[in-house]
C-alpha cells in the first residue's frame, strides 16, 4: 500500500442537479431552537438549586434552620403568585396576534403582562426587606436568597426583554416574517412563570409540610 | 509480529505487577485485616477476568489488523458484523459484568458491619496529624493507634476542619473524615504487626505528610497497654528530663500540647503523653529518635513546611532538656 | 434525484474567485478579531487548546521531576499543589473540552454539508470567552496565587477559612466563565445539526462524529449548569459570606461533591464521546470499508450520554454514604462498559473484513484501543464498591484516568490532527515523523502511567508533593518520570511535524485518504464558503457511493435559492427541516463583526471585577456586555 506514504488524493467528481423540492414550512426557526436550548440550561440551573434546597433540608434536623419561621403564605403570596402566572395569559394573545400581524394587540398584551410582572417584582423586593434573616445567617438563608433572588432576576430580565421587544415593534422591526423576538420572549416568559411554580412549591409551601 | 510481542509484553508486565505488589512492603494485596483480605480476594477474581478480557480483545484487535493488512480488497469472513457486536460487545461482557456484580455484592455484604462488642476508637483528622482517643479510658494519643488482633474494631472518624481520609492499605479501604458527619470504619485485624496508614484526601499544604501507624498487638498485650496508659505517666525519673518538663511548661509548648497529669493541656497540637513510644514523629515525617526529635523542635518548618507548629526559640540547653523529657514519655 | 442538468458554464459573477471575495474576512488583525468563519474559529480553537495542552503538560513534567525520587526539592509543597491543580483544571477545561469543540466547529458544518454554523457570531463569542477564561486562569500565575485546591476544589478546604487568598477565586470564577463558552457552543452544535443539514442528510446518514458532537452537546446542556451552580455557590460562600458548604451553619460539604460530580462524571464522557466519534471516522477509512454496526455504534454513544448521568456517586464511594444506596451507582457503573464494548467490536469487525492501512491516524486509533481497553477495564474495577475503597484517591485512580484521559482522549485527538490537518492547513504532515511520534508517545505513555497502578497498590496516595524512601515507591516513580519525558518527546515530534508541514509540507489534495464524508469534497484548505453548491446526500458514505457527487443548483424560489451559487453569492446557507432535511429557506451568514469580541471582553471585565471585588470594574464589564448584547440582538432583527 503506497497510499500511506504519498497520498494520491482524489478530487470527487461532481455534477449539478436541480435544487431538491422545498419542504412545507413547518417547525421552528433556529432562533427559537437556540433559545429553547438555552432555557433548558437555565432549567438545569434551577433544578440544581432546588435539589440543593432539599439536600440541605434533608441534612438538617430542623427546617428552616436556626428558628427562622417558614415563609408566610398568606393572601398576599397567593395574589402575587396568581398575578405572575396570570401574566402569561396576555403573552398567549401576543403570540397569536403577531402571527396575524395585529401589532396593536401585541403591544397592549405585552404592556399588561409587563405591569403584572413588575408588580410581582416589587412585591418580591418588599418581601426581601421584611426578612428577619440574611443570606449569611445560615444555609437556609443562603439558599432562600439565591433561589428567590435568582428567580426575581429572571423576572427583571424578562421585563427588560419585553421592553426591547416593544421598542422593536415601535420601530417596525417586527413583521409577519420576522417575529422571532416575540416568539422567543414568550417562551422565556412562560419559562419564568413555570419556574415560579416550582420555587413557590419548594421554598414557600414545602416548609409548612413536614 | 511486534504487536503480538507487545500483547505478551503487557501480560508479562501485569504478572510482574502482581508479583511485586504481592510481596512489597505495605501492599493492599498483602492483607492483614478482614476488609483488606476480602478486597484482595475480589481483586484476584477481577484480575483474572481482566486478563481474559484484555488478552482476548487485544488479540482480536491485532488479529483484525493482521488479516486486514494481507488483503487488497474488503472481503467477507465467517463471522458477521452482527456476531462481533452481539457476542463480543454484549453477551460476553454482560456475563462477565454479572460475575463482577455478584463479587461486588458479596464482598460489600461482608464488610463494615456494626458489631456491639466492637472496641471503639475515636480518631479526629487534624491539620496535618491524627488525634486518637479511647473513649471511656481517658487515653489520648496521636498518629498511632494501638489495636488488638482478632477483636472487632470500630473507628469513629470526625473532623472539625477539612476533609481527610483514613487509609491503612493492609487493613482495609478508605473512609473519608468529613466535618459535620461522623463516619465509621469497622474491621478486624488478623495479624499482629505495625501497619502504615496515610491521609488519602487532599487536605492542604501538608497532605503529603499525614501518615500514621497502626500497632496491632495480641489482645493480652493490648489490654496491658490500655491499662498502663489509662493512668497519667509517672514523674520523670531522670534529672535532665525533670528539668525538661519544667522548660516544657515554661516556654510555648504547653500552650499547644497536652501531657496528661501535668499542666500542659494545650490542644492545638498532638497529645505528647506517650510521644516517646511512637514509631514516628509529626505524622510520619521523621523517624522517632532523640536526634530527630531535637531537629524537629528546633525547626519544624524545615521538615514540614506549612505545618501548624511554629519554631519556638530555645537555647541548645533547653532543647536538650526538652528532648530528654519527651523521649522519657512512653 | 430529479432531473440532472448539464453542468453549466458558470456566470463570471458567481465564479469561485468571486465567491471567495464575497466571503473573505478583512485582512490582518482586524479580520482576526472580527471573523465569524467556523473554520477559522475551529482551527483557532484547536491551536489555542494545544497551547494550553503544552502549558499544562509542562506543569506535569515539573511535577514528575519533583516525584522522580523521594524527598525531592524541585517544587515547594505550595507550588506542587498549585501545579497539579492547574494541570488538571487546564487539561480538562482549557485543553480537552475546547480542542474537541474546535474539531466540532471545523468539521460539523462541513460534514453535514453547510456553509457555517447556525449562529456564527455566537460561535466567535464562545471562542473569545474560552480565550479570556484561559488567560484569566493563567493570569493567576502572574499575581502569584494560582488555584491550589485540586481540580475539584472540595470544600471546606476551599472555603475562605482554609484558603484565604485569591487562588480559589481564580478557579471558581474561571469555571463559571468557561461554562458560558461550552454551553453556547453546545447550543450552536445542536441547532446547526437540527436546522442546517444538507438536503438528504437524514439522521441515519449523519457521520458518527456528528452524532458524537450531538451527544457531547446534549451532555453539556444538562450538566454544565450544575457545575456552574457548584462553583457559583462556592464563590458566593467565598465572596459574599453565604453558608452553603459550611457545616457549622447547616451547610454541607457533601452537597458540593454531589453538585460537582453530577457534572464531573458526564464531563469525562463529554471528553470521551467525541474522541470515540473520531475513531469511528478514522477506522473505516483506513479499513476501506463502512463502519460495521453503524446503528449500534450510534446507539452506544447515545446510551453512554444517558447512563453517564446516573453514576456520579462513584466518585464519592468513600464518603460514608450507606452501602445500599451506593450499590446502585456501582451497578450502573458496570453497565456503562457495555456500550464501550459494542464500539470495540464494531471497530474490530470493521478491520476484520477490511483492508487495513497503517497510516499515522490509524496507528493512533489502534494505540487508543490498546490503551483505552486497559483504562476501561480499570474503570470497571474502580466501580466495584469495595475495591474502590482501597484504590480511590490513590495512584491507581491516577493511572485509570490518565489511561482514559491521556490515552483514550489524547491519542484520538492526535489521530484527528494527522487525519484532518491536511484539510485544515492544506498540507500533508510527514508520515515518517508521525509514526515515530506515535511510537514514542505509545511507549512513553505506558512507561509513565502503567507503574502508577502498582504505586496505588503499594499505598501511594495522590496529590502528595513528596514521599519517603523505603516504601517501595522510588523505582516506580522514577520509571513514571522517565516515561513522562519520553511521552513529551513524542509530543514534541508531532509539534515539529506540524510546524514543518505548515510551511514546508506537500500540498494536500482534496481527499488524500479517499474518505467518504463531505468535508473531503472541497479543496484543501477549504474555501471560505465551504461549498459553492450544497451537496445532495443520498448515502451514508456520499463520496464512496455517489460518484459523481450531485450538488444542487439554486432553485428559482427563495426556499431553494441558497442551495446553489446564487445563495453562496448572497452569503446564504440553506435551512432544512424535517428528518429528510428538505430545503426550507435560508439563513444569511453574518458579516465579520467585533460584537462577539466586545461581549466576551465585557464578561471578562465583569469577572475580573468580581475577583478583585471592585464594583466599578464589575459595572464597567456589565455595561460593556449589555451594549454588546443589545447591539447584537438588533442586528439579528434586521437579518433574521
Ligand atoms: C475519558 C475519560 C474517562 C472515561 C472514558 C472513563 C471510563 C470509566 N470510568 Fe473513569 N474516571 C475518569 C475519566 C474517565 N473514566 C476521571 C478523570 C476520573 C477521576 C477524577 C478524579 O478523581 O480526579 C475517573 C474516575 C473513575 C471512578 C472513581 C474512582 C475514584 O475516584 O475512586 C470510577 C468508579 O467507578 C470510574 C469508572 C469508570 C468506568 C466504569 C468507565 C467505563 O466507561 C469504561 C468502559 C470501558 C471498558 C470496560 C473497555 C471496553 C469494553 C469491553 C472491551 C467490553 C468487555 C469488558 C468488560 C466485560 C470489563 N472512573
Ligand atoms: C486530558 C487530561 C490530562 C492529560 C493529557 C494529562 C497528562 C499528563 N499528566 Fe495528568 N492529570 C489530569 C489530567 C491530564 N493529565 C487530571 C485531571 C489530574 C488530577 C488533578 C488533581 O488531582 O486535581 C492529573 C493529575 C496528574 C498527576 C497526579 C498528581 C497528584 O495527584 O499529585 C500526575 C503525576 O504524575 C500527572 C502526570 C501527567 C503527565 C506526566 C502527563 C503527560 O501526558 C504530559 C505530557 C507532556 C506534555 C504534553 C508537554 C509537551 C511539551 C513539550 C514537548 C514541549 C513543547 C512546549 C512548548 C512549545 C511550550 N497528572
Ligand atoms: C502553636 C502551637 C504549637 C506550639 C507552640 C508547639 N507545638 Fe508542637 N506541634 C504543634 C502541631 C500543630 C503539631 C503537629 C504538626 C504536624 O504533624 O503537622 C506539633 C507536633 C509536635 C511534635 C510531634 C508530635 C507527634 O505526635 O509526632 C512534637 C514532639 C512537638 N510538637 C513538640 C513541641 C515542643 C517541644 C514545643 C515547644 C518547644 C512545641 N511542640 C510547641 C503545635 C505546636
Ligand atoms: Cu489529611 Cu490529607
Ligand atoms: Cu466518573
Amino acid at each position: 500500500m503506497s497510499t500511506a506514504l504519498d497520498p494520491v488524493g482524489t478530487v470527487p467528481r461532481t455534477i449539478s442537479v436541480a435544487a431538491p423540492p422545498p419542504a412545507r414550512h413547518e417547525g421552528y426557526g433556529r432562533g427559537f431552537w437556540g433559545v429553547a436550548i438555552l432555557i433548558a440550561t437555565e432549567g438545569m440551573l434551577f433544578l440544581a438549586l432546588v435539589a440543593t434546597y432539599f439536600f440541605l433540608r434533608a441534612a438538617s434536623t430542623s427546617w428552616p434552620l436556626g428558628g427562622i419561621e417558614p415563609p408566610e403564605i398568606g393572601v398576599r403570596a397567593w395574589v402575587f403568585t396568581a398575578l405572575l402566572l396570570g401574566s402569561s395569559v396576555p403573552i398567549f394573545w401576543a403570540d397569536a396576534a403577531v402571527k396575524q400581524g395585529d401589532y396593536r394587540v401585541v403591544r397592549v398584551a405585552l404592556t399588561i403582562s409587563s405591569l403584572m410582572g413588575a408588580a410581582f417584582l416589587v412585591n418580591t423586593v418588599l418581601d426581601f426587606r421584611d426578612l428577619t434573616f440574611g443570606w449569611d445567617t445560615n444555609a437556609y438563608g443562603s439558599i432562600y436568597y439565591v433561589i428567590v433572588g435568582l428567580h426575581a432576576t429572571h423576572v427583571g430580565a424578562g421585563l427588560v426583554i419585553s421592553a426591547v421587544v416593544q421598542i422593536k415593534l415601535w420601530m417596525g422591526l417586527i413583521d409577519a416574517e420576522h417575529h422571532t423576538a416575540v416568539e422567543v420572549f414568550s417562551l422565556y416568559w412562560h419559562f419564568v412563570d413555570a419556574v415560579w411554580i416550582v420555587v413557590f412549591a419548594s421554598v414557600f409551601i414545602s416548609p409548612h409540610l413536614r | 509480529m511486534s504487536r503480538h510481542r507487545r500483547v505478551l509484553g503487557v501480560a508479562g508486565v501485569f504478572a510482574a505487577t502482581v508479583a511485586l505488589a504481592g510481596c512489597g512492603g505495605a501492599s493492599m494485596l498483602d492483607p492483614k485485616g478482614s476488609e483488606a483480605r476480602h478486597i484482595a480476594g475480589a481483586w484476584w477474581v477481577m484480575f483474572g477476568l481482566a486478563m481474559f478480557v484484555y488478552v482476548v480483545v487485544a488479540v482480536f484487535i491485532v488479529g483484525a489488523v493482521l488479516r486486514g493488512r494481507r488483503r487488497r480488497r474488503p472481503e467477507g469472513s465467517g463471522i458477521s458484523d452482527g456476531a462481533f457486536v452481539w457476542v463480543g460487545g454484549i453477551i460476553v461482557p454482560a456475563l462477565i459484568l454479572f460475575v463482577i456484580a455478584v463479587v461486588t455484592v458479596d464482598t460489600t455484604a461482608a464488610l463494615r458491619k456494626p458489631d456491639r462488642r466492637a472496641l471503639r476508637v475515636d480518631v479526629r483528622g487534624q491539620d496535618w496529624w491524627w488525634e486518637v482517643r479511647y473513649p471511656g479510658t481517658g487515653i489520648r494519643t496521636a498518629n498511632e493507634l494501638h489495636l488488638p488482633v482478632g477483636r472487632p474494631i470500630e473507628v469513629r472518624l470526625t473532623s472539625d476542619n477539612v476533609i481527610h481520609s483514613f487509609w491503612v492499605p493492609q487493613i482495609g479501604g478508605k473512609v473519608d473524615v468529613i466535618p459535620g458527619q461522623p463516619n465509621y470504619f469497622r474491621f478486624t485485624i488478623e495479624k499482629a504487626g505495625l501497619y502504615r496508614g496515610v491521609c488519602a484526601e487532599f487536605c492542604g499544604v501538608q497532605h503529603a505528610n499525614m501518615a500514621f501507624y497502626v500497632r496491632a498487638e495480641s489482645p493480652g498485650l493490648f489490654d496491658r497497654w490500655e491499662a498502663a496508659h489509662a493512668q497519667p505517666p509517672s514523674e520523670p525519673a531522670d534529672e535532665l528530663a525533670a528539668q525538661g518538663a519544667l522548660v516544657f511548661q515554661r516556654v510555648a509548648c504547653a500552650g499547644c500540647h497536652t501531657v496528661r497529669g501535668t499542666q500542659a493541656v494545650g490542644t492545638k497540637g498532638p497529645d505528647l503523653t506517650d510521644v516517646g513510644s511512637r514509631h514516628a514523629l509529626a505524622a510520619g515525617t521523621l523517624e522517632n529518635s532523640a536526634a530527630s526529635l531535637r531537629r524537629w523542635i528546633a525547626d519544624p518548618q524545615h521538615y514540614k513546611p506549612g505545618a501548624l507548629m511554629p519554631q519556638v526559640p530555645l537555647s541548645g540547653d533547653d532543647l536538650t532538656k526538652i528532648v530528654a523529657y519527651l523521649t522519657s514519655l512512653k | 434525484m430529479a432531473t440532472i442538468t448539464r453542468p453549466e458554464i458558470v456566470d463570471d459573477v458567481l465564479s469561485d474567485e468571486r465567491l471567495e471575495e464575497i466571503w473573505k474576512d478583512p485582512p490582518g488583525f482586524i479580520g482576526f478579531l472580527k471573523t465569524v468563519d467556523h473554520k477559522r474559529i475551529g482551527i483557532r480553537y484547536i491551536y489555542t487548546a494545544f497551547v494550553f495542552f503544552f502549558a499544562s503538560g509542562l506543569l506535569a513534567l515539573v511535577m514528575r521531576l519533583q516525584l522522580a525520587g523521594p524527598n525531592m526539592g524541585v517544587l515547594s509543597p505550595e507550588a506542587y499543589n498549585e501545579f497539579f491543580t492547574m494541570h488538571g483544571t487546564s487539561m480538562i477545561f482549557l485543553f480537552n473540552t475546547p480542542v474537541l469543540a474546535g474539531f466540532g466547529n471545523y468539521l460539523l458544518p462541513m460534514q453535514i454539508g453547510t456553509r457555517d454554523m447556525a449562529f456564527p457570531r455566537l460561535n466567535a463569542f464562545s471562542y473569545w470567552v474560552f480565550v479570556f477564561a484561559g488567560i484569566f486562569l493563567y493570569a493567576s500565575f502572574l499575581v502569584g496565587s494560582p488555584p491550589n485546591g485540586g481540580w475539584f476544589a472540595y470544600t471546606p478546604l476551599t472555603d475562605r477559612v482554609y484558603s484565604a487568598g485569591q487562588n480559589l477565586d481564580f478557579w471558581g470564577l474561571a469555571v463559571v466563565f468557561i461554562g458560558i463558552s461550552t454551553t453556547v457552543g453546545a447550543v450552536n452544535f445542536l441547532v446547526t445539526t437540527i436546522k442546517l443539514r444538507a438536503p438528504g442528510m437524514t439522521l441515519n446518514r449523519l457521520p458518527v462524529f456528528v452524532w458524537s458532537m450531538l451527544v457531547f452537546s446534549f451532555m453539556v446542556v444538562f450538566s454544565v449548569p450544575v457545575v456552574t451552580t457548584a462553583a457559583g455557590l462556592l464563590e458566593l460562600d467565598r465572596l459574599f459570606g453565604t453558608q452553603f458548604f459550611v457545616p457549622a451553619l447547616g451547610g454541607s460539604t457533601l452537597l458540593y461533591q454531589h453538585l460537582f460530580w453530577f457534572w464531573g462524571h458526564p464531563e469525562v464522557y463529554i471528553l470521551f464521546v467525541p474522541a470515540q466519534g473520531m475513531v469511528s471516522m478514522i477506522v473505516p477509512v483506513f479499513s476501506r470499508r463502512a463502519l460495521a454496526g453503524y446503528v449500534w455504534v450510534v446507539a452506544s454513544l447515545v446510551a453512554i450520554g444517558f447512563i453517564s448521568f446516573g453514576v456520579w456517586v462513584h466518585h464519592m464511594f468513600a464518603t460514608g454514604i450507606p452501602p445500599l444506596a451506593i450499590s446502585f451507582f456501582s451497578a450502573v457503573g458496570l453497565v456503562i462498559a457495555i456500550p464501550s464494548g459494542i464500539q470495540f467490536f464494531a471497530w474490530i469487525a470493521t478491520m476484520w473484513k477490511g483492508v487495513v492501512e497503517l497510516t499515522t491516524p490509524m496507528l493512533f486509533a489502534l494505540g487508543f484501543m490498546l490503551i483505552f481497553l486497559l483504562g476501561g477495564i480499570t474503570g470497571v474495577m474502580v466501580s466495584v464498591l469495595p475495591f474502590d475503597w482501597q484504590v480511590t484517591d490513590s495512584y491507581f485512580v491516577v493511572a485509570h484516568f490518565h489511561y482514559v484521559l491521556n490515552g483514550a482522549v489524547v491519542f484520538p485527538i492526535f489521530g484527528a490532527v494527522y487525519y484532518w490537518m491536511p484539510k485544515m492547513i492544506g498540507r500533508m504532515l510527514s508520515e515518517r515523523l508521525g509514526k515515530a511520534s506515535f511510537w514514542t508517545m505509545f511507549v512513553g505513555f505506558n512507561l509513565a502511567f502503567f507503574p502508577m497502578h502498582i504505586l496505588g497498590f503499594l499505598g501511594m496516595p495522590r496529590r502528595v508533593y513528596t514521599y519517603q524512601s523505603g516504601l517501595g515507591w522510588d523505582a516506580l516513580n522514577l520509571l513514571a518520570t522517565i516515561g513522562a519525558f519520553v511521552f513529551a518527546f513524542g509530543v514534541l515530534l508531532s509539534l515539529v511535524n506540524f510546524v514543518w508541514a505548515r510551511w514546508r509540507g506537500a500540498p494536500a489534495p482534496p481527499n488524500p485518504w479517499q474518505a467518504d464524508t463531505l468535508e473531503w469534497m472541497t479543496a484543501s484548505p477549504t474555501p471560505e464558503y465551504n461549498f459553492a453548491q450544497i451537496p445532495v446526500v443520498e448515502s451514508r458514505h456520499p463520496l464512496w457511493d455517489q460518484d459523481p457527487m450531485p450538488v444542487s443548483e439554486s432553485g428559482g424560489d427563495p426556499e431553494t435559492r441558497a442551495l446553489g451559487r446564487e445563495g453562496a453569492a448572497r452569503k446564504e446557507t440553506p435551512l432544512t427541516s424535517g428528518m429528510r432535511a428538505e430545503p426550507a429557506g435560508a439563513m444569511t451568514v453574518p458579516e465579520p463583526t467585533y460584537l462577539p469580541f466586545v461581549l466576551a471582553l465585557g464578561i471578562a471585565v465583569l469577572v475580573a471585577g468580581l475577583l478583585v471585588q471592585a464594583v466599578l470594574i464589575g459595572v464597567l464589564g456589565l455595561v460593556l456586555g449589555a451594549v454588546g448584547l443589545v447591539r447584537w440582538t438588533w442586528r439579528t432583527a434586521e437579518t433574521p
